[in-house]
């Protein structure tokens, strides 16, 4: 492996930690808030993906640094402008219609991702994907219901869902864009041409809105910044109540 | 004409690994490892338990989780490194091997009769839905063996399980998800 390659790869393998461990973290906010009993340990699963994804890509990204650092430190000791995470995994956990929209953005994502990063040349990431790939089809199978069902139920759950969408949309855009990071691993055959994944995400999306009754936004604008570390300030806080305990006891295990 | 069942070619090559003379005694010994979740079945009858091999006085464990997250897997690596330091083996590393990603078909016949008895259906007591996912209903009733069972959550009290409730007989079970 070329030192350019292996650095892109170390950035990619971190971006793809960062996701993981930003949404499972959001994700895990709704434990003992769930709905009933059954979403509530729904949703503590689901987020156990995610951070077990997460462990996984921060295990190979400390694996390829090899400067002493660990999985923990990667999820931990770096602050927010260190965090590459794309914006829709950070916003807030809202209302449950709201949560569940980021959801199905992020699952239909990953339905078309994984796949392509099953196809890396780099084995790591490609077993990663394979494990993440099966666990994804429930994730999306949930959120895809979800969905239906409030945007195709009571005229509250509707007026929720729909401006959840509305409100999220922005942050997608982030989702398909390729730096020259991600170019240089895409024509290596290491990483995804993220670009390639708009069509088919968008087609499946729509689909899915559609049939909730709901309506595909219009407007047009965009927030960008996470692969640079350009965050909303809902990321802060995040990481604050995330490493308090580990930043405050320093090695300290159960 | 009956069916002569067939071993699925993930256990045999499994089974093969254990009959080597070099190891074999390890295998036996980490037999007594048990799931933390699942305490009915054994580590090897999971098929978490991928490989062990004896490197000078240092033994190799090879595990391969189930799930990305399951939080049992580091409650695993300790009670095998516990199990071999217990028998005298004091030099032991756990080594975690993502590929190939672990499958419900790598887990041992006796395995899947210890869940039943257990009162969890295994993964072959329902028949997957066209999309390859855990159905709505029918799985087996591992209490009364009765099919007319629904789904009531498709998330159980572990990643690898789905809760069930039989309508004949009216208990909740786990099902253990075929992936």
């Amino acid at each position: 492996m070329s030192e350019a390659i292996k650095a892109a790869t170390l950035e990619y393998t971190t971006r793809l930690g960062d996701d993981s461990v930003v949404l499972g973290h959001r994700i895990s906010e709704w434990i003992s808030y769930g709905p009933f009993l059954e979403e509530d340990i729904a949703y503590g699963n689901v987020s156990l993906d995610y951070i077990g994804r997460a462990r996984m890509f921060y295990t190979y990204a400390a694996e390829l640094a090899n400067d002493g650092r660990d999985e923990d430190d990667f999820a931990y000791m770096r602050n927010d402008r260190e965090y590459r995470n794309l914006l829709l995994m950070e916003m807030p956990k809202g209302d449950f219609a709201y949560s569940q929209v980021r959801q199905l953005f992020a699952d239909v994502y990953y339905t078309y991702l994984l796949p392509e990063l099953l196809k890396s040349k780099d084995e790591t990431l490609s077993a990663i994907a394979a494990k993440a790939i099966k666990e994804t089809k429930y994730h999306l199978r949930r959120s895809r219901d979800w969905v239906l069902r409030l945007g195709d139920g009571t005229e509250e759950s509707h007026k929720r869902t729909q401006k959840a969408v509305d409100a999220l949309w922005g942050y997608t855009h982030e989702l398909f864009d390729m730096d020259e990071t991600e170019q240089l691993l895409a024509d290596a055959g290491i990483g995804v041409d993220v670009s390639r994944l708009r069509d088919a995400w968008l087609a499946k999306v729509t689909e899915i809105l559609t049939e909730a009754t709901l309506t595909l936004p219009t407007e047009e604008w965009a927030v960008r910044g996470g692969r640079i570390g350009y965050h909303t300030e809902n990321l802060g806080h995040m990481l604050t109540e995330m490493q308090i305990v580990h930043r405050s006891f320093p090695g300290c295990k159960w | 004409m009956t069916e002569i069942p067939l071993m699925p070619v993930e256990q045999y090559e499994r089974l093969q690994l254990r009959s080597d003379e070099a190891v074999k005694d390890l295998w036996d010994l980490l037999d007594a490892v048990k799931d933390p979740e699942v305490p009915a079945l054994s580590l090897w009858d999971l098929g978490v338990l991928r490989d062990i091999k004896r490197n000078g006085k240092q033994i190799v464990v090879t595990i391969t989780p189930t799930y990305s997250g399951c939080p049992a897997m580091n409650a695993m690596a300790e009670d095998i490194t516990q199990a071999l330091n217990d028998a005298g083996f004091s030099d032991v590393e756990i080594k975690t091997s993502l590929a190939p990603a672990w499958s419900s078909e790598w887990m041992t016949q006796e395995g899947r009769r210890k869940l039943r008895n257990y009162g969890i259906a295994p993964p072959e007591d329902a028949e997957l839905d066209e999309d390859g996912l855990t159905p709505d209903a029918h799985a087996l009733c591992p209490h009364c063996s009765s099919r007319n069972t629904r789904r009531i959550s498709e998330f159980g009290s572990t990643a690898c399980k789905a809760l069930f409730q039989c309508n004949d007989c009216n208990e909740p079970f786990d099902y253990f998800k075929k992936i």
